[in-house]
């Protein structure tokens, strides 16, 4: 069966003039069976190159087309959619490399020449072989699902809300807010972090188009782009949110108090019924179900009993309530964590007692926490006469995280601000590795800071020690640190040391990307489509990743990507339905035995096994095109679409022309 | 009775007699049996390795080859012939032309190292081999109340081998509570003592000294135990260069941990070489 096959050799210019030589393609292509027409021109990706294709399509019937030019990364999109303009589907074209792959890799004009002949015929040969694909429609459910209330996730929940699509927001802790919540004051502005935050949580907690479940975690996603099927388990806080007014007398009333581990970081406490701030939003308390005399004892009940609301508002009784919701697209916002510190013995963190991460100091700070703000060593009372802040602590370390946590260099100069505003006549001493302040107003802080007497070692700090060698150190805690802009070690007694450690994924975030079947990196933080391009995108369609979960960065960054993985939910949500890329496998179930090799080769998980029937099937929707299936199965019953037995043999045979010894039947012709 | 290829090295013959035989001592009473190695040669310390890199590999691969012969593991009671040992066995497993060229060498003696053999430190055969758990059930005069400085010593856990705890490990105070004494916390407990320095700068090596004494008697010792001759000697030897120096009066007895093992198993003194140290070690008579 004959085709009619366009062949168009384009020059680039002289990026493959130059080396190859196209009069001679264009003329030798032409001689080849099938081929109805082939041309060089200048610039076949110029409007006047694609309009020579669309002509040629209804002036000469052509039925496939082939451009050798450059990579199809360029300009494939470009040529399939010429294609289309003149009738023809634009699945009906293949593009040859004769740029990247021959004209720019080599000064041997005769290769490059012969290589581009081998190539272009490559693409003609396979060409014939192609399908009239078409794109498969996908409907978008307009509900959205955020996982991770802190800035990053409400920036993007409150952006969707306003564009008028339904959120839900899903929180594992009682309140929404994470960690920028803990923090006092945020550089470089030294805005009260707290100030600029509630109320985008309060406009979160009263947007009637966000859904929002705190104390609830994501339990299992099930489909796949514009409809995926979540179960949310909403633990029982033992409080019903119909009838309590948060006014608080039950915490008021509460006789236990324990350390408050995860809020105040260790440093302050709170009672067994509590709100994890006094700004929570929502506003219901939750009970800490471990420490309660009455789940542990069946005592007390104390805040049953002063419970003013009718009806009465805790609710001992209370079950996880199990959740399913539609939605179109996740967001994931789920943040980080604090390397833990303790693993860099040397530096003392929980053997000598004022050595304090920099979560520690937030708290210390902050004017609503445990010190009312005033910075004091552990006893809890006394002022620090200094202060060392180390920097780099876990953080571009081979032994431990290699990358840069961006955001301490700045946490640690503010932390300097602090102390130097509170306690005037402290010292205080930043050893840094190098002083990353690229951001707006960021070198402008540092500068700040230089004159505002901040003494500044540029030194890895080797060891925190309470051991003296003179008497000057003695009751003190010794930095000892290289000063490698004077050459010398130096020994310098302190009172009290921060530590910055590095921002790392949170310890759970593998299983995590697994419930909603995408990646994380070597450190664990979630895989963004391309790091330059698409950093808020992943490999699975609908799932975006917004935030310190995808990697280390400020509040202006995290507010940014949550913006932007809005938007593009956004425009999803608007077209109403999306054309998905047709390159896709499929089985043949007829001739399918059931052997489920393919079921878990897929790193999709896009193939479900039908026990009735005893066959595999791919999911057309979650499958990506990689392959790995139809190499896999035993059979070879399994097509990728766009990459058959028949295109993919017909290339080889294409390339390898010149060494043919006679004409080959392609396999399945 | 479990054996070990024993190398008891150059200075427990001389200086260190008392750490050879608290080590035979203690081990016995434990149902170990040190075989000393036959023939063996010093283990290059630490000047060799910097005056000829290759000879002081084939003069430690002897050793681990004359061990070899009885299928025993290598068991090193100081830490410079045991660090020694581990990394030249260590070094010929990683490199086949290394051992190649060392064993073409050892031929003339008639010895081929295959490699098979372990080499342990020989507080590593009390705690993993004889067990903590064993030594407490032997104990039958615990050091009740005794304070006692565990000093590792920098060549122990340095460098690194296996992912163990460099920076503050607990087993030799493991072992100090096993005998019924009481663990002395102090910060210095795995700094340098000087080691060689002390015959090629003393002054540098008599501070690093001095403040390990400071350190141990700021928190109240009453004992500084040691896994190593050199360790040893310089805390103990040097104690009164160090008062003279630094106008201390420090008088802080320095024994060997099988010493002190050995009493509390209720081995008599004069079997474990208590009675010729420097500092004297009065103290311990409550023990006997």
């Amino acid at each position: 069966m004959t085709e009619k096959v366009g062949v168009y050799i384009c020059h680039c210019g002289t990026n493959i003039a130059k080396t190859v030589d196209v009069v001679d393609v264009a003329t030798w292509a032409g001689e080849q069976p099938n081929v109805e027409i082939a041309r060089e021109y200048k610039f076949m990706c110029s409007s006047l190159g694609q309009d020579l294709i669309e002509e040629d399509i209804k002036e000469k019937g052509l039925t496939r087309v082939v451009v050798a030019s450059c990579s199809p990364h360029m300009h494939e999109k470009t040529f399939r959619t010429a294609c289309e303009r003149g009738g023809l589907n634009p699945f009906f074209f293949e593009m040859a490399n004769i740029r990247e792959h021959d004209s720019w890799t080599t000064d041997d004009k005769e290769a490059a020449t012969q290589k581009a002949k081998a190539l272009t015929f490559a693409a003609v040969e396979r060409v014939i072989h192609h399908q009239p694909l078409e794109p498969i429609p996908v409907d978008i459910n307009s509900n959205t699902l955020v996982v991770g209330g802190g800035i990053a996730g409400i920036s993007a929940a409150l952006e969707l809300a306003d564009a008028g699509y339904h959120v839900y927001l899903v929180e594992r802790e009682p309140s929404i807010g994470g960690h920028m919540a803990q923090l006092d004051k945020t550089f470089p502005t030294l805005d009260c972090s707290a100030c600029i935050l509630t109320p985008k949580m309060v406009d979160v907690g009263q947007h009637p188009n966000i859904t929002l479940l705190t104390y609830s975690e994501v339990e299992a996603v099930e489909g796949y782009l514009g409809t995926y099927t979540v179960t949310v388990r909403k633990k029982a806080r033992y409080v019903d949110e119909e009838h309590c007014t948060g006014c608080g007398i039950c915490i008021e009333k509460c006789p236990f108090k324990v350390i408050d581990n995860v809020f105040e970081a260790g440093l302050g406490e709170r009672k067994v019924i509590y709100r994890p701030f006094p700004q929570s939003v929502p506003k219901y308390p939750v009970i800490d179900t471990e420490n309660c005399v009455y789940f542990q004892r069946g005592k007390c009940k104390a805040c049953q009993l002063f419970c003013p609301t009718e009806p009465n508002s805790i609710d001992f009784e209370q079950e996880d309530q199990i959740i399913q919701m539609e939605v179109g697209n996740i967001i994931l916002a789920t943040g980080y964590d604090l390397f833990d510190v303790g693993k860099i013995p040397q530096y003392g963190y929980g053997k000598l007692a004022n050595v304090f991460t920099s979560l520690e100091f937030e708290r210390m700070v902050n004017a609503s926490g445990p010190t009312d703000g005033k910075i004091v060593m552990r006893d809890m009372e006394t002022p620090p006469k200094s202060v060392a802040i180390v920097h780099c602590v876990g953080s571009r370390d081979e032994n431990y995280h290699k990358y840069c946590s961006k955001v301490c260099c700045m946490y640690s100069l503010k932390f300097a601000h602090l102390v130097h505003e509170r306690i005037p006549e402290a010292e205080v001493y930043n050893c840094y590795i190098d002083m990353r302040t690229p951001g707006k107003g960021y070198e402008e802080f540092y500068d700040r800071l230089l004159e505002e007497g901040t003494h500044f070692i540029r030194g890895k700090v080797a060891e925190i020690t309470d051991v003296a060698r003179i008497p000057q150190e003695e009751g003190k805690l010794v930095v000892q640190v290289a000063d490698t802009l004077i050459g010398k070690q130096r020994r310098i007694p302190v009172d009290m040391v921060i530590l910055s450690p590095a921002m790392e994924a949170k310890p759970d975030s593998r299983e995590v990307s697994q419930l909603f079947k995408m990646g994380c990196d070597f450190d664990g933080f979630f895989v963004e489509r391309h790091p330059k391009l698409d950093p808020v995108a992943t490999m699975t369609e609908g799932i975006y990743v917004v935030g310190a979960c995808q990697g280390p960065k400020d509040v202006p960054e995290s507010v940014a990507q949550g913006a932007a993985a809005a938007a593009r939910v956004a425009s999803l949500i608007s077209r109403g339905t999306v054309m998905m890329e047709p390159v896709r496998a499929s089985i043949n179930q007829e001739e399918c035995s059931g052997c489920r090799i393919c079921n878990n080769m897929c790193p999709y998980n896009a193939i479900i096994f039908h026990e009735d029937r005893q066959v595999s099937e791919v999911i057309t929707a979650l499958c990506q095109g990689c392959g790995t299936c139809v190499a896999a199965c035993p059979s070879g019953i399994i097509t990728g679409a766009h990459f058959t037995n028949d295109q993919l043999f017909s290339q080889i045979e294409g390339i390898l022309w010149d060494v043919r010894t006679e004409s080959e039947l392609v396999p399945g012709d | 009775m479990k054996q070990f290829a024993y190398y008891p090295g150059c200075s427990l013959e001389s200086l260190s007699v008392s750490y050879d035989q608290s080590a035979l001592e203690s081990a016995k009473a434990l149902d170990i049996e040190l075989k000393e190695i036959i023939d063996w040669n010093c283990c290059g310390a630490t000047s060799y390795f910097h005056a000829d890199e290759l000879l002081a590999y084939t003069l430690v691969a002897r050793n681990l080859a004359i061990a070899e012969m009885d299928g025993l593991d290598f068991v090193a009671p100081c830490s410079g012939c045991y660090k020694n040992a581990y990394f030249t066995n260590q070094y010929l497993k990683e490199d086949p032309d290394l051992a190649d060229h060392i064993n073409y060498a050892l031929e003339a003696d008639n010895l081929h190292l295959e490699g098979k053999l372990s080499v342990k430190h020989l507080i590593e055969v009390f705690i993993d081999d004889v067990g903590l758990e064993s030594i407490k059930e032997k104990v039958n005069h615990p050091l009740k109340d005794l304070r006692v400085a565990a000093y590792y010593g920098c060549q122990l856990v340095r460098p690194r081998k296996d992912g163990e705890n460099v920076e503050d490990p607990q087993f030799f105070e493991d072992l100090i509570s096993a005998i019924g004494a009481e663990n002395v916390n102090y910060g210095n407990k795995m700094r340098c003592c000087g080691g060689s320095l002390i015959m090629t700068n003393r002054a540098a090596a008599l501070d690093m000294v001095y403040q390990l004494l400071l350190d141990a008697d700021k928190n109240q010792t009453d004992v500084i135990a040691t896994i190593c001759p050199l360790c040893n000697v310089n805390l103990e030897a040097y104690q009164s260069q160090v008062n003279q120096e630094y106008k201390s009066k420090f008088k802080i007895p320095v024994m060997y941990f099988t010493q002190l093992l050995g009493l509390a198993l209720g081995i008599e003194p004069d079997r474990l070489g208590i009675g010729k140290e420097l500092v004297s070690a009065r103290i311990l008579k409550q023990f006997e």
